[in-house]
């Protein structure tokens, strides 16, 4: 953030010392204002189109926005239709389950990494940034065999468990606890403070934006996940609301209304969180990235 | 998701711990090691033989993981005429990475209102493969879908965009371009902002302007940042299934199943419980993820600038 004063005192000197290399900036208006309505339409068409009745979705050519007046009650439908209501819980307990089980994974680990004494470190971290270089869909037939046998098919248990730990996570709140000042950790140690204590009330508070970053990219793909929940759950009520709009479709393909008010359903917690979350998502995200 | 980390920055940091320590303090940080190491050790690394072991195998009737077929799967696999589709989806990665450039780009500029483009660019990230998909199956839909819709405007006859062996591909592929676009955004946006501003402007001052600015100055500095696009973005493209089951069911004519739609075809749709030959193709996928990150950390990256 320091550069922001940088560029503001330097820019409209240099925007004066050369007039010539003036850039009208009517171009990149344009461009940009075209590739916005380009990207940008299928999510306007997605939640326009959520309150759209047929007479507009399905007439042709279809209407762009409302002309026969909204109607709210596609969402009513789409609840009817397959239990979302059960789906949208089903999703938050299993997003509950893997955030929280990440974050409390990755920050004992990384602690042990950083501030424990471990011979082999530098193998058993490679052991952890391993794990990220599986894709998940080499794996998912014997995690599938396993869950099944095990009778967790339809369970909460099985589209968690699974994903608890990460070695992204670890690798992410190690960098945080690395920049970690010595002398507080030495302080607290004075104190008498043990690990666990010095881990959950000083460490980790201090690590919040790295926390959050890693809540927020945790919470986003377990929402998402598409793949394994299609695998471990058979009936709709314990499905979840990811695998519930991809049903909503072929059992009611006559009502593209409908069908995405079911969409916006799944999407409101994800759009909230990178409206708002932003920031740490990106921190999460080019955490490999940025050198 | 699978995320590529380069191990080199994992070794940039010093280590931590004190010299002055005992041995026998290391069971304490295994203890605090010890749940991960379940989970990777249940989910991870014993599904991992496992699958290796499965690749080997039959199948029995009911699904049963059968007698020993040596590289029988595995044969099969690499006789299959459909096994060049496996890099399928992946023809989204590079138009999806220059879209995101062009707009980061656009977005350094100084215009009003930056934050709001830059939040609104960003909004196909919140977006998961399912909720995408049925948006596009909606828009793709032949005959009342806005796609036809707009191209009967201009006299364009209804294009089965999902259903023509020529063009379902592409549809799935120009579906994934939109969801990758968001995350390659954020990530290209993220790059520009770090830009060095004095070598910016030293490349100003020696009258470097628009275009050959961008072009010898700005892409070179974010090579990495792109570097690291095209791999994971080729990675996550190989991984792609949830648009394809949604969108086509890996049709037509088998046109769009990829590896990982087949997989799931082979092993679990249709109660075809082929477990063994899905397992083979399984390993074949994360033999090219590997291979893939393999070059990313030994060759290519030495070539990519960094600062």
């Amino acid at each position: 953030m320091s550069q922001a004063t940088t560029t503001a005192t330097s820019t409209p000197e240099r925007r004066r010392s050369r007039p010539s290399h003036r850039r009208t900036p009517v171009g990149t208006y344009v461009g940009l204002g075209a590739l916005f309505l380009v990207v940008l339409f299928p999510v306007y068409y997605g939640i326009i189109g959520s309150l759209m009745g047929v007479a507009d979705t399905n007439a042709f050519p279809p209407a762009l926005w409302p002309t026969h007046g909204l109607h709210p009650g596609n969402y009513g439908d789409a609840l009817r239709i397959i239990p979302l209501g059960n789906q949208y819980l089903n999703s938050i307990a299993q997003t509950a389950l893997i955030t929280a089980g990440q974050v409390v994974t990755s920050a004992l680990a990384a602690y042990a990494f950083v501030f424990l004494d471990l011979r082999w470190r530098g193998l058993w971290f490679g052991l952890f940034l391993s794990t990220m270089m599986i894709p998940y869909e080499s794996i998912i037939i014997p995690n599938y065999l396993f869950v099944s046998s095990a009778g967790l098919k339809d369970t909460v248990a099985a589209l968690a468990l699974p994903f608890l730990a990460t070695g992204f996570g670890t690798f992410l709140l190690r960098q945080a606890f690395l920049a970690f000042p010595t002398e507080l950790r030495d302080a607290a140690r004075v104190d008498g403070a043990g690990h666990l204590r010095f881990l959950r009330s000083i460490l980790l508070p201090l690590s919040r934006p790295t926390l959050a970053a890693l809540g927020i990219y945790s919470a986003l793909s377990a929402w998402n996940m598409y793949f394994w929940p299609l695998l471990v759950t058979t009936k709709a009520e314990h499905q979840t609301i990811q695998i519930g709009i991809g049903q909503l479709q072929s059992s009611d393909g006559d009502n593209p209304g409908m069908v995405l008010a079911g969409v916006v359903l799944a999407l409101l917690p994800t759009l909230l969180l990178v409206i708002f979350g932003q920031r740490f998502i990106v921190r999460g995200l080019t955490a490999g990235a940025v050198k | 998701m699978t995320t590529t980390v380069s191990p080199a920055r994992a070794e940039q940091a010093p280590p931590a711990a004190a010299p002055k320590r005992r041995r026998s303090s290391s069971g304490l940080a295994l203890l605090f090691l010890l749940p991960a190491l379940i989970v990777f050790g249940l989910f991870v690394f014993w599904p991992l033989v496992r699958s290796v072991v499965l690749s080997f195998q039959g199948t029995d009737i009911i699904g049963r993981p059968g007698a020993f077929v040596g590289t029988a799967n595995y044969e099969r696999l690499l006789s299959d005429p459909g096994f060049v589709k496996v890099l399928g989806v992946t023809l989204a990665v590079v138009p999806s990475i220059l879209l995101a450039l062009v707009v980061a780009l656009m977005l350094q500029s100084r215009i009003r209102a930056v934050r709001f483009f830059r939040t609104a660019f960003a909004l196909p990230f919140a977006f998961s493969v399912a909720t995408a998909s049925v948006v596009f199956q909606v828009l793709y839909n032949p005959a009342s879908g806005v796609l036809n819709g707009l191209l009967s405007h201009v006299g364009v006859g209804p294009v089965h965009w999902l259903t023509d062996p020529d063009i379902a591909l592409f549809s799935v592929a120009g579906a994934t371009v939109w969801m990758q676009l968001g995350y390659n955004l954020l990530v290209l946006s993220a790059g520009l902002g770090a830009l060095p501003e004095e070598v910016i402007e030293a490349a100003r001052l020696d009258g470097a302007t628009g275009l050959r600015l961008q072009r010898s100055i700005v892409l070179p500095l974010i090579t990495p940042q792109l570097f690291f696009l095209v791999v994971t973005g080729t990675i996550h493209s190989l991984q792609s299934f949830g648009q394809i089951r949604i969108l086509t069911a890996g049709g037509p004519e088998g046109n769009t199943t990829t590896l990982v739609y087949s997989i799931y075809e082979q092993a679990f749709a249709y109660n075809n419980s082929n477990f063994g030959y899905a397992s083979a193709q399984a390993l074949v996928l994360l033999l090219i993820v590997l291979v893939i990150t393999a070059v990313q950390f030994g060759i290519l990256e030495r070539k990519v600038f960094y600062r």
